[in-house]
């Protein structure tokens, strides 16, 4: 055996070595199995047998029924307890969007589905989106608790939001807000994923757009909110949305004409000029849970949640369908 | 020589190659997220694409009925002003909080400091957007007469106090990474405590005072969610402090959702994409530039 220095010196390190590798390797081997089994007991999880039995429903959309999407998710859980529905925002075009995906059963709109999403529905998914009212909408005009202003027309509206309108201050619409030092009109709009927005560019300002400048919430309760704490604003938003620290505008037609305040009856007699329907869409004609929840909605036990809800319920001749 | 078991030298070779990879992952990243953002966007840019009007309009319609147009000059205004005003606030409190840490408080207070500075660090920035629309908003409006509480100065405050934390992290190493002598030899030249501070620590720490600064810059220009909620999401041309504003990041957090998939509206919500890498890899760059161009003398 040659004896030498390096011998020596690699028989001491052989010697020092298994006293380092197995601590390594014991504490690697631990992490990686430790690793291994969170992913097993993740996996694990999901197959479990109470997943088949809960199935679930995914309802994602417009911002303006999202409460009211919610409350019936809750009273469907009592109705149907394998049922599980996922109720989310997001505003109509994200809701629309994603049912083009394919990603929700069920998408709320406060606004119908352009011909360009459905042609791209179809040509994604290969289905025609079917269309359901599943109740009425007015849409209210609010202004701040202070403001004197008790009504206004769709004319005044548009000469306020469209682009170019020449309204920029309440003394322009005779009146002095208290509360108001600049006497500017702040307008309260919705972002462009909205229903509401494109119900509101379509109808009261005729597809014209709105005038740059406006404070675009994303949420109908955030118009409102910021409604209440802002003695200039006015802004449109649902009418379930009310809260006593702002006031509901009496709306007309046309400049001079009876103006009516939102309510049921004024909705579903007409006389509201801006009431809208408001729409849940699935891709094709609904089938299993899917169909058994909208069947829920549009019967009488889904359509009292709708007026608890502050929204206008389908008249009782029966619900209407697009 | 010793001679290296064959295990130990695969060991090392692999050892050697993963971290390799990790150091150059990042770069790989990077270019990785530029080339799927531009990728994204590309398609438009392409095709005819009015430049002038992007640049130069302050029009924002991607979904009008009647006359499509994008322009940003409206939203990088929003973009530069609230930033601005952010910076004007924070780095004066920032970095004057950093010298104070370093220079001038003592232990404890020292650690308590760090600590609430970490904590104001930790707060999400969708709770900073709440604060300004819940607690600023209203202060806004008492205090200054605004007609709406929701503009620049709500959002620079904001972000203000989201980029203080980092600038005093980053600012406090700087300062003490100054190596005692230089301290040593002014005190024995006789200086006051406040012309130590000005004349010999912050000089000699600049370079990492300006990397602090920059950091906080790139906080300010990259939030979203704050911002979002701050700023009243208004597209107009600030002309006061007072006034609404939206920013660059708020547009394609609230419009990204619905834009069809690679219809032009998301195209060039991708293109805007593309410009705040831009405006962010200027900043680094020039940052960068200034640090070697200060460090060379």
């Amino acid at each position: 055996m040659n004896v030498s220095i390096h011998s020596v010196g690699r028989s001491e390190m052989e010697r020092r070595r298994p006293r380092r590798f197995p601590a390594r390797a014991s504490t690697a081997g631990t992490a990686a199995f430790l690793g291994v089994a969170l992913l097993v007991a993740g996996c694990g999880r999901g197959s479990k047998p109470d997943q088949a039995q809960k199935q679930v429903v995914q309802n994602a959309g417009s911002d303006t029924i999202v409460n009211v999407a919610q409350a019936w998710a809750e009273a469907y859980a009592a109705v149907e307890p394998v049922v599980s529905v996922e109720v989310s925002g997001g505003g109509s075009g994200t809701g629309i969007a994603a049912l083009i995906n394919g990603t929700v059963d069920i998408a709320n709109a406060s606004r119908q589905m352009e011909s360009n999403e459905l042609a791209r529905a179809v040509q994604n998914t290969g289905q025609q989106p079917r269309g359901f009212t599943v109740g009425y909408d007015a849409l209210a005009i609010y202004v701040h608790k202070n403001n004197p202003l008790e009504e206004i027309s769709l004319e005044q509206l548009a000469l306020m939001f469209g682009e170019g309108g020449p309204t920029t201050k309440w003394s322009q619409l005779g009146v002095s807000v208290p509360g108001c030092d600049s006497d500017e009109i702040i307008l309260i709009s919705r972002q462009n994923n909205s229903g509401t927005y494109h119900y509101f560019r379509e109808h009261v300002l005729q597809k014209k757009d709105f005038k740059l400048g406006t404070k675009d919430m994303h949420g109908s309760k955030d118009v409102v909110e910021l409604i209440a704490k802002t003695p200039c604003a006015i802004g449109y938003s649902g009418m379930g949305y009310a809260t006593p620290a702002v006031k509901m505008l009496r709306v007309s037609k046309t400049t001079g004409a009876q103006a009516i305040a939102p309510g049921i009856a004024a909705t579903l007699d007409g006389s509201y000029p801006i009431a809208r329907p408001l729409f849940m869409y699935t891709l094709g004609e609904p089938a299993g849970q899917v169909k058994k929840y909208l069947d829920w909605i549009l019967s009488e036990a889904g359509q009292k949640i709708v007026a608890d809800s502050g929204y206008v319920p389908l008249p009782e001749r029966g619900p209407a369908t697009r | 020589m010793t001679e290296r078991g064959r295990g130990e030298v695969i060991v090392e070779w692999l050892v050697e190659s993963l971290i390799r990879l990790c150091g150059i992952s990042a770069i790989i990243f990077v270019f990785g997220i530029f080339f799927f953002v531009f990728r994204e966007g590309a398609g438009v840019l392409f095709k005819g694409f009015d430049f002038r009007e992007f640049f130069f309009s302050a029009e924002w319609y991607p979904t009008s009925q009647s006359h499509v147009r994008y322009g940003v000059l409206a939203l990088m205004a929003g973009t530069a002003s609230v930033t601005a005003l952010a910076m004007a606030i924070a780095i004066p409190f920032g970095i004057g909080a950093a010298i104070f840490i370093s220079e001038f408080c003592g232990p404890k207070l020292k650690e308590t400091l760090k600590i609430v500075i970490e904590l104001l660090a930790a707060i999400p920035s969708v709770v900073w957007g709440f604060i300004g629309l819940t607690v600023l908003n209203p202060l806004i409006i008492q205090l200054f007469h605004a007609p709406i509480g929701l503009n620049v100065l709500n959002g620079g405050i904001v972000l203000a106090l989201m980029s203080v934390p980092i600038i005093v992290s980053i600012g406090e190493d700087a300062l003490k990474a100054v190596p005692d002598s230089y301290r040593e030899a002014a005190v024995a030249l006789g200086v006051t405590r406040w012309q130590l501070v000005w004349r010999v620590v912050v000089p000699a720490a600049k370079n990492g005072l300006l990397a602090a600064v920059l950091l906080g810059v790139a906080r300010g220009v990259g939030e979203t969610m704050a911002v979002l909620m701050a700023t009243g999401h208004a597209i107009t041309m600030p002309s006061s402090l007072l006034d609404s504003v939206r920013t660059l990041t708020a547009t394609i957090a609230a419009e990204l959702g619905e834009a069809p998939v690679h219809s032009e509206h998301y195209q060039v919500l991708f293109v805007l994409g593309i410009l705040l890498f831009v405006i962010t890899f200027a900043i680094n760059l020039t940052a960068d530039l200034i640090i070697r161009g200060v460090r060379k003398p």
